[in-house]
């Protein structure tokens, strides 16, 4: 689960992790308002999307003074932002960080991920503050400062140590940095956060150490156990096809091509959305009904798939295992009566007895086209699309 | 001969009174495997249809010598369910379960670091060797004893690989699920290493998939240490970066896991890649068959 900068930098807050003043803002007056009450001489108006890139995008703005601040909320709020991340359709700005601006001496990176590899956290320091991780790892990885932490001990006093030294950092600077890193490695564990980055991480001509941007993932696996987070999610920041999906606890991701796929497992789908482009047309999403698909399960994978209106034809592709071919051939068919999909479906059955299955589909008197393997499924999908 | 699981087996499963234990320790007693005993806190004395079910894994291998575990229990309880296992002398623990956090399984590495207990998941499909036994939910039926090893990050896709590997008439002496999360117990390597080792397996089919760097380190292995040809798919081709495509695992993220560069890695290793999932059987036979 993915938030917001304002309400990421409210939980480092918590943990005691400096983070520059200010506050969000939904209207211009407002922005107003918590600019006035910062008091200064300069602020920052920032964007609020789930999304990187944001500056570039025209996203974040430096006000000279109260005016400019509500002119500028003006502009971000309701614009709709293009950034790298967003995909060309872009977001639509609802909220605005006002901050006051900070005197700014040095900019560092400061991350923390789990290392899948070492199966620990691991924590990142880079002196290139600013630039995405992956452009400095790819260019200049000596600039890269790592510890891995054992779970057994936690974060040990000497590994901050290396790594604000590792960055350059040097006098009081030091115990400055190794208590902003303590207290974010304890934010990542105690919130089973999979990613938190501080980019850029600044140092102040006053020697103060700031959290200046904030972006903090979470392991959805764990969110059982984080309820408070639970209210952070913005339903804005998700297509709204995924979070029906979610509700039905269908995996379902949208993509931009025009062949819908609906199939059991999640490497099979991915699998399967490669084979409609090897065929030569472009899948429009990813879905997984599950292993065991039951007939509801498929029923609401038809009607998320048919949300889509780019939609032009639907693939199945199960594999029966447990779950015979026949039963799930029956759930098919239920579902496409009651769902009464308008756009072709090729249904390509396999495993255990499938070929009472593919009878089954055949004799329905339903348009079905039924491939007898993924090749030619792929290939029937494609001239259809 | 067959890689961790065997005619020797004999199998506890945690979870077994459960709605999903229940129903695949039918599945694997059908088979044929050799599940000695159950566990489910609370339920010692009772019987799942001739199995005794003990309170605690403990009790299960002191009285009913089992030495592999299956496990069934929920997420939030999963983490608890291996460590019980492993500290009880199991040395094969396959954990079924899917959705533990990541951070419990960060624990669970670190006290399985340097054990000789082997865990295999979570998040799999399990592992089977055909016609010997079965320690997962994996349709039993379209397997068939033979050479080839199979592993594999995910489940149905397995089943799709293994179901055209026996139509091509090869059949398989183990295949393993090592599941889609991110911190799993038993990787590519690991699995590699004990196909090189088996006198039965003569080569090995690797389904990859996007997020993390595994089929990178393995192609790296398989170029220094494997001598038996190797067959490899890799899924999520045509995956965004930045979405989690199913398996909490697959996730391309800040440039690294894309599909092209571990068919890359692995090609430049001397590794056949097969590109349409397919015309897996038939590249399969064509590369391993006799």
């Amino acid at each position: 689960m993915k938030i917001h900068e304002y309400q990421a930098k409210q939980l480092l807050k918590k943990f005691n992790v400096p983070i520059p003043q200010g506050g969000v803002a939904t209207d211009p007056h407002e922005a107003y308002q918590i600019a006035e009450a910062l008091g200064g001489m300069t602020y920052v108006v920032k964007a609020q999307i789930h999304a990187g890139g944001r500056g570039k995008g025209g996203g974040v703005k430096v006000a000279a003074d109260l005016n400019e601040v509500r002119q500028l909320a003006e502009a971000i709020l309701g614009m709709t932002l293009v950034t790298h991340q967003t995909g060309p359709e872009g977001r639509v700005v609802k909220k605005v960080l006002v901050e006051q601006a900070l005197d700014i001496k040095q900019e560092l990176y400061l991350g923390i991920v789990i290392d899948r590899a070492q199966a620990r956290p691991v924590i990142m320091m880079s002196a290139a503050g600013g630039m995405e991780i992956e452009e400095v790892a790819a260019r200049t990885p000596e600039l890269i400062v790592k510890e891995a932490i054992d779970p057994a001990v936690g974060l040990m006093p000497y590994q901050t140590r290396n790594l604000a030294f590792g960055v350059g950092l040097d006098g009081a600077l030091i115990r400055t940095a190794s208590n902003f890193i303590t207290n974010l490695y304890q934010m990542f564990m105690a919130y089973d956060c999979s990613l938190v980055e501080i980019n850029p991480l600044v140092v102040t001509n006053g020697g103060q150490l700031l959290a200046l941007d904030a972006k903090v993932n979470f392991d959805d696996n764990a969110l059982y156990r984080h309820k408070d987070l639970i209210e952070l999610e913005d339903p804005n920041e998700i297509d709204p096809l995924e979070l029906e999906a979610k509700k039905h606890n269908l995996n379902y991701i949208r993509l931009d091509g025009t062949v819908g796929a609906m199939v059991n497992g999640a490497g099979l789908a991915m699998a399967t959305m490669d084979l409609i482009k090897l065929a030569g047309a472009e899948p429009a999403n990813f879905l997984d009904v599950g292993g065991g698909a039951s007939a509801d399960m498929i029923t609401n994978g038809f009607r998320i798939i048919l949300g889509d209106p780019r939609v032009k034809a639907i693939l199945i592709n199960i594999f029966g295992g447990i779950l015979r071919c026949d039963v799930l051939a029956q759930g098919v068919l239920e579902a496409v009566k009651q769902v009464q999909v308008q756009v072709p479906i090729i249904i390509r059955l396999e495993g255990t007895r499938c070929e009472i299955g593919r009878d089954l589909l055949k004799d329905s008197g339903l348009d079905f086209t039924v491939a007898s393997d993924m090749l030619d499924a792929a290939h029937k999908v494609a001239a259809l699309a | 001969m067959s890689v961790l699981v065997n005619n020797d087996t004999r199998l506890v499963v945690q979870g077994i009174t459960g709605k999903e234990g229940s129903f695949h320790t039918r599945q694997c007693v059908e088979y044929g495997t050799n599940v000695v005993a159950g566990v489910t806190p609370g339920k010692g004395g009772q019987h799942m249809d001739d199995i005794p079910v003990f309170n605690t894994v403990k009790q299960a291998v002191a009285q009913a010598g089992a030495n592999t575990a299956m496990i069934f229990v929920p997420p939030a309880f999963a983490a608890d369910a291996i460590l019980e296992a492993a500290e009880a002398g199991i040395k094969v623990i396959v954990c079924i379960t899917e959705g533990i956090p990541t951070l419990d399984m960060v624990k669970v590495a670190r006290y399985l670091e340097g054990t000789d207990i082997r865990l295999i998941g979570p998040n799999c499909p399990g592992i089977i060797s055909p016609g010997q036994a079965k320690v997962g939910i994996m349709p039993g039926q379209i397997h068939q004893p033979g050479p080839i090893g199979v592993v594999s990050r995910s489940g149905t896709l397995t089943y799709e690989a293994v179901y055209q590997l026996t139509l091509q008439d090869l059949g398989q002496s183990t295949c393993v699920g090592i599941g889609g999360d991110p911190i799993i117990g038993t990787n590519f390597i690991d699995m590699l290493r004990l196909f090189q080792a088996d006198p039965q397996t003569s080569g090995v089919v690797l389904i990859g998939e996007i997020g993390g760097t595994a089929e990178e380190e393995a192609a790296a292995f398989i170029k220094a240490e494997v001598n038996k040809p190797v067959v490899a798919f890799i899924a999520g081709q045509t995956a965004p970066p930045g979405k989690r495509m199913g398996h909490a695992g697959a996730i391309i993220s800040g440039g690294s896991g894309k599909a092209a560069d571990k068919i890359a890695a692995l090609e430049a290793a001397g590794i056949t890649v097969v590109r349409n999932i397919g015309e897996l059987g038939a590249i399969c036979k064509k590369v391993m068959g006799t």
